[in-house]
């Protein structure tokens, strides 16, 4: 699994490419934490190119949604396909987190569009 | 047909796990997303086993059956490290997870959704998980 990072206009994206299981999810967990301590409000994270998920890639996202509504951040995800939304539709995940299709609906969610 | 894979507890050795479950899975018309569904629950069982009951030791092994009994697939689980009942754990609630700031927790909560039955028998020297799935 790799991560890339990059920030377009105070938009920090973070890329998901390959499968998030339990020995890679500790690299988004990473990203996420690397991305906080850079003080970045919002949050794109682009699974255009993500494989599979499981539980512990789902705990990751989880785990910071106290502290994104405690601190104003806005994390949404995008590009997620069929099979890997379904798993985070089958524990409800999907109405916990500010999931889109496109990259362009991330960027018009977090804009307040 | 029964097909058999053996591991070592190492978690990089679940994409294995995965790899060899949707080889099986292939042989059956179910839907790509079906697919994923019984291969992520059969990796989050090994994914467990591998981290609490074996400590990601990798002189330690599990071994995966796959076969069909009476119109379901049976995927039996077989490891013989500290005894773990998922039929035994207690479930928390999404909200609890999300104020505890929890990353764990969600796992056993996938498997239950996922298979038709859970099945487990702690013999003295092994333990067996079976996980059924109509097919």
């Amino acid at each position: 699994m790799e991560i890339t990072n990059s920030t377009e206009q105070q938009i920090h994206f973070i890329s998901v490419n390959g499968d998030l299981d339990a020995s890679s999810s500790i690299l988004l967990d990473k990203a996420i934490k690397d991305a906080l301590a850079a003080n970045h409000k919002v949050i794109i994270v682009d699974c255009v190119q993500l494989n599979y998920i499981s539980s512990a890639g789902l705990g990751v996202f989880m785990s910071y949604i106290e502290e994104f509504e405690a601190n104003g951040i806005q994390l949404v995800i995008y590009g997620l396909s069929e099979k890997v939304k379904n798993v985070f539709k089958i524990l409800g995940l999907d109405q916990l987190l500010n999931i889109v299709k496109t990259k362009e609906e991330a960027k018009a969610f977090v804009n307040g569009a | 047909m029964e097909h058999n894979f053996k591991i070592s507890c190492s978690k990089e050795n679940l994409k294995e796990v995965r790899r060899f479950v949707n080889a099986v899975l292939s042989g059956y018309p179910i839907s790509e997303s079906e697919k994923n569904m019984i291969t992520l629950a059969v990796d989050e069982v090994c994914a467990n086993l591998i981290i609490h009951s074996h400590k990601c030791n990798p002189k330690e092994f599990i071994t995966l059956n796959i076969f069909e009994q009476k119109g379901m697939l049976v995927f039996e689980i077989i490891d013989d490290g500290d005894s773990f009942n998922l039929l035994q754990h207690e479930e928390q609630s999404l909200y609890n997870i999300v104020k505890q700031k929890r990353k764990g927790g969600l796992g056993i909560m996938l498997v239950k959704r996922i298979m038709d039955d859970i099945q487990i028998y702690n013999a003295p020297d092994h333990n067996v998980c079976r996980l059924y799935k109509k097919i």
